[in-house]
This record gives structure tokens, sequence and C-alpha cells, in this order.
């Protein structure tokens, strides 16, 4: 049975395309709680990982835990039950495009409740605002809004029916380094409030300094280290050396970008 | 999960208790937000009693928010008793996302609604058919230069689009015109039964189809086919800005993507038109030698007596302008596709239809046309 603590539990994961094959042996250990971020180089399945948690993919061989349910075993009834707890946002949002941002936000809704249409409206309505949507966003379809705007609606969408679990893909890819630190915070804030376990893949360091409690490399198939940055840095591997301790890695790491000037230049 | 449940002191003076109970969760909370808001607000003060609540997210949240703020502004000042930590900042939370917000576009008078949905309809029509015209230009222009050498015909593209547009289509053109000779020559052979006349047969299959029936049906089969795959493809091309790209890479869209069309549509649909013709004139054949017993060899006599070769080049003249005319409906739809994928669906939906309507008016102007010009 399932440690508590433990949000998402995968073990001996095996992925693979034809004679490609993209995971091999994987274990990874969420707890509840934290905000997990996931990073790897590209093309190493970082998205893999989260299709196959998701259920998007069927695994080749291996075992994932969700909220102490294992995925393979679930019947329809719980696996649908788990869909209305977890809330996924994928890399452009996936709104779908023939609906307004409030419908959007409003399908899961009408899918796993039985609420009353001004009940459902209200608490979308407090969702586009908890993200941070401006007040006259609800009524417009997803291609009249900006990308950063898309992920606001997609992430409110996520948050829909308050799940536990929140899926993150690259969620400050294409933003502007204002527009990516404000969304971090927003993430921060929410998973603080609501008590969310939140998986997050993402390329973007800033992101992992600022908002990611342990961060999970994966590389040669599998995950190689999970720990903290501090501990990463000190881990010993070409890769996740050259990831963090890199000059991008080095100035994310100063607190504030701009000093990113090594001890003993002087100016 | 235990019930949500509403326990009311229903003091009419004095301090009014509202004691919630259960799980305040977005699951639960659709049974007990209407009975929550229909208690009138009355009394000097309320209390409200978190205290015997189990789950609690934004949803519960957000109705005790709703609770405390509707009876205040009612002149009723709440307060909130007993709440958990977590209780206590999620209603923070939803409290400072309770702003106004939009979330219908609004509805405006029904018959003014409509009024402009009509002169929105005219404008669109109209604005389609300029663009039509302009799109028409341009290829004619990028035609003009290719003919005269200033630019070069896209050779690959041409030579794929012959092959999708025609080789691909060969078997599904060659079984559905093979069934129209069949159903031609059937249906008149029991019309002309009764006058003793089935050798007639033979006149009705080889003109009707020659002149009519064969090129016509190629062309709706064929617009079926290309028309909505040209729609979609350029659409699709131009939501990935691939469109774009060409224009900066310094490359004409309609060189690059509509001239080859066009020229392989014309060229394609005149062979199919021919190959389909064949087709159904052979299954007239068979169904006259099964049927009617009439042989081969005097069927084909008969038809070399009865059909003049006039109808046959008619027939085949038409092919091209179909298929240019196909071919251009579908290419533009496609590069008119703006926003979203239901647009390209829409607009492959309307290259479709409107290829295959134009095909027949057409059609019905060449009948006509040729008539007049002596050739019955």
């Amino acid at each position: 049975m399932a440690e508590p603590g433990i949000a998402i539990r995968v073990r001996g994961l095996r992925n693979g395309f034809g004679d490609q094959i993209v995971h091999e042996a994987l274990d990874l250990d969420v707890r509840e709680g934290e905000i997990i971020g996931i990073v790897g180089g590209s093309g190493t399945g970082k998205s893999v990982l989260m299709r196959s948690i998701i259920g998007l993919q069927t695994p080749l061989a291996g075992s994932i835990e969700i909220l102490g349910d294992d995925v393979a075993e679930m019947d329809a009834a719980t696996a649908r039950e788990l869909r209305g707890r977890w809330g996924v946002l994928f890399q452009d949002g996936a709104l779908f495009s023939s609906l307004t941002v409030a419908e959007n936000i409003e399908v899961p809704m009408r899918e796993f409740l039985g609420l009353s249409d001004g009940l459902m409206m209200e608490l979308a309505g407090y969702k586009v605002a908890m993200v941070g949507l401006p007040a006259d966003a609800a009524p417009k379809f997803p291609s009249e809004l900006s990308g950063g705007m898309r992920k606001r609606a997609g992430l409110a969408r996520a948050l829909a029916l308050d799940p536990k679990l929140l899926f993150l893909d690259e969620p400050t890819a294409g933003l502007d380094p204002i527009s990516a630190a404000a969304f971090d915070e927003l993430i921060r804030e929410l998973q603080q409030t609501l008590g969310l376990t939140v998986f997050l893949i993402t390329h973007d360091l800033d992101t992992l300094h600022a908002i990611c409690d342990r961060v999970a490399v994966i590389a040669d198939k599998k995950v190689l280290a999970v720990g903290t940055i501090a501990e990463l840095r000190a881990f010993d591997h070409d890769w996740v050396q050259a990831y963090f301790a890199g000059p991008r890695g080095r100035a994310a790491a100063t607190p504030a970008g701009v000093a990113a000037v090594p001890a003993g230049v002087s100016a | 999960m235990t019930a949500p449940a509403i326990e009311d002191s229903a003091a009419a003076t004095g301090t009014r208790r509202i004691a919630m109970s259960g799980d305040l969760t977005m699951a639960s909370i659709g049974t007990i937000a209407a009975p929550l808001r229909a208690i009138a607000p009355a009394g000097e003060r309320l209390t409200i009693d978190l205290s015997k609540v189990d789950g609690f997210d934004t949803a519960g949240a957000w109705i005790i928010h709703r609770l405390a703020t509707d009876w205040t502004a009612a002149g009723v000042p709440a307060e909130i008793e007993n709440a958990s930590p977590d209780a206590q900042r999620l209603i923070a939370t939803v409290a400072a996302n309770d702003h106004p917000i939009t979330m219908r576009a609004p509805r405006g008078n029904l018959i003014v609604d409509r009024l402009v949905r009509i002169g929105a309809a005219l404008v669109a029509a109209a604005d389609n058919l300029g663009a039509f015209l302009a799109f028409l230009g341009q290829t004619m222009v990028v035609v003009f230069q290719t003919v005269i050498g200033r630019r070069s015909l896209r050779r690959n593209a041409f030579v794929h689009q012959c092959e999708a547009i025609g080789v691909s289509a060969l078997g599904i053109v060659g079984l559905l015109l093979f069934l129209v000779g069949i159903v031609v020559a059937q249906q008149g052979a029991t019309q002309l039964r009764q006058f003793g006349a089935e050798v007639f047969v033979v006149n009705l299959v080889g003109r009707s189809i020659a002149r009519e029936l064969g090129v016509l049906l190629t062309a709706i089969m064929v617009a079926g086919r290309s028309a909505s795959a040209f729609a979609a493809q350029i659409g699709s091309m131009k939501l990935n800005q691939e469109i774009d790209a060409l224009s900066t890479i310094g490359l004409s869209p309609i060189e690059v993507l509509v001239v080859p069309r066009v020229a392989a549509m014309a060229l394609m649909l005149t062979l199919l038109g021919f190959y389909g013709i064949v087709m159904a004139i052979l299954g007239g054949g068979v169904f006259a030698w099964v049927a009617l017993d009439i042989p081969p060899v005097s069927f084909f006599a008969r038809l070399q007596e009865v059909t003049p070769l006039s109808d046959l080049i008619i027939g085949l003249v038409k092919a091209p302008v179909f298929g240019i005319i196909i071919a251009m409906m579908g290419c533009f739809q496609g590069l008119q596709v703006t926003g979203n994928a239901e647009s390209v669906g829409e607009r492959t939906t309307r290259a479709v239809v409107e290829s295959i309507f134009a095909v027949i008016v057409l059609d019905a102007f060449f009948a006509v046309f040729f008539t007049a010009l002596g050739y019955v």
C-alpha cells in the first residue's frame, strides 16, 4: 500500500517508441505538498514521463501510483475520479479554441459536478481573478489572448476542480522574463494557499531557483538525481554540472541576477 | 466524505447563527449553495460557525465568503467563527479575488442583434468576393509570368500534386463511373424496353456520358477529394505561420502553393475525365452484354456510329475549366483561414460546397452554350 506523504510513486518505468527506449527502470517519488521540478536535456523524455503519469501514454513496463492508487490496475470509474483530482497545464495552454475562456474553465465543472449555471459562473469567476487574468478576459476566445494570458487561462482550467495535484509542462516557456517571474510567483502562491503538489517540467533555471522545493534530473533514461539545487550542484555528473554551474545556472543562482559578476573582479 | 448540512438558529432578532457541517468542497456544495442563499438576512448580526466542517476547498470558501458579504451588504454584519487556519487562508484568498468580472459577452437587443448579423454576413460575403477576385488576379499574373518564363513552374510540387490529385484518385473515380455507367444503362433499358427499343441504350450511354456525366461526376468527385485537401493543407500552413515564412523568405505563396496545384488539377482532371468516360462506357457495355445480350463488338460498333467525336471533345473541353475553378476555390479558402482550428474546418467545407456549386453552374452554361453553337 502507498506510503503516506507520497503523491506520485513511479517504479521501474520503461517507455519507448519502436526500437528507441526513452526510459529504462526509472524511479521517482513526488512528495505531497512539494513543487518538484523536472529537468533534462531536450529529448530525454521529460514530457513522456509526464504523459505516462497522467495516462496519455501507456508504459511498456513499470508501475505508477498516484495518490495511493495504481494507475494500471484502476477501473474506469476510479480513473475518472482521479482525473478530477489533478489538473494539467499543457505547454501552450491547450485551451479549447471554440470555447471562451470562461467556458473553458467551466468544462471540467460541467463534466464532474452538478452545479447550477450561476454558481458555476461565480466559481469560474474567482478562478479567473485568482490566476491574474484581467476582468474582461473571460468572454474572449483563446485566439484573442496573448501567450501569457493563454497560459493563465489554461492554469485556471487546470485548477477548476481544486485539484490536489498540478502538472505543468514548461509553464514559463515563451514568456517574457517579467511575465515568467510573475507566473512563478503565481504558482508558488497558489501552491501554498491551495496546498497543491506540483509536478513541473521546465528549462527555466530562474523558475527552478524561485519555486522548486526539489529538482529531479532526467538523464541516461532514468532519474539521475533528486534533491535541492544545492545538493545537485554538488552532484558529480557532467550534464548536471554543466546545467547548474554553467553561465546561465550561475546567473540564476545569484539572488539579484544583475550582480552575477564573479567575486574578485573589480568594476 | 460527509454530506454538507446547514443548521440555522433562525433567530429573528439578536444574533443569528448559521452553523455549517460536513464537506464544503467543489463536489458537495451543489446541494447547499441554493438553500444557503435562500435564507433571507434578518437579525442584528450573523455568526457563521465552521467548527463542524470536514473538507474545505475554494468552492466552500467562496460560498461562505459570499454568505458573509451578502448579509453584510444587507445591513447584517457577519463574522466567521471557528474556521481552521487552512479555511481562513482560503477564505482570504477568494475574498481577495472577488472582483466584478464579465463572464459572458453582453447580449444586445434581439432584433438589433439579428440585423447586425445579417449586415455582417452581407459585408463578409462582399469582402469574400473582393478577396476572391484579388486572388484570381494575383494568380493570373503569376500564371502569365510563368507562361512567359519570368517565373518557373515548381516542377516537383507539380508532379507531386499530379500524383495526389490524379493517380491516387484512379481507383475511386474508376469504380464510381463504372457503377454510374451500369445505372444509366439499366435505367435507360427499363424505359426503352416499353418501346422495344433496348438497342438505343448505346446512344443513351454513349452520348450522355461522353458529353455530360463523365466529366461532371469526375469533377465532383475530385472537388470532394482535392479541394478539401487543398483548403485543409494550406489552412494549417497558414495557422502554423508557414505562409508568412514563405513570404519573408521572398517566395510568393501563389507561385509555390497555388500555381502548381491549379496546373496539376487542370491537367489531371482532363485525364481523369477521359478515364472516367471510358470506365462509365465500359460499365454500360458490361450491363448491355450481361443483361441485354448486346455483345461487346456490336456495342462498340454502334457506339462509334451514334456518338459524334464532338460529344467527347465538348466533354473534355470542360474538364480543365472545372479543374482550374476547383483548385482555385480550394487554395483560396485555405488562404482565408484565420485564428483557430475551427476556421480550417469551416473553410474546408466551404471549399467543397462552393467548388461543386461552381462546377455545376459552369456546366449548365457550357450546355446552353454548345447547344446554341449548333452541337446537338
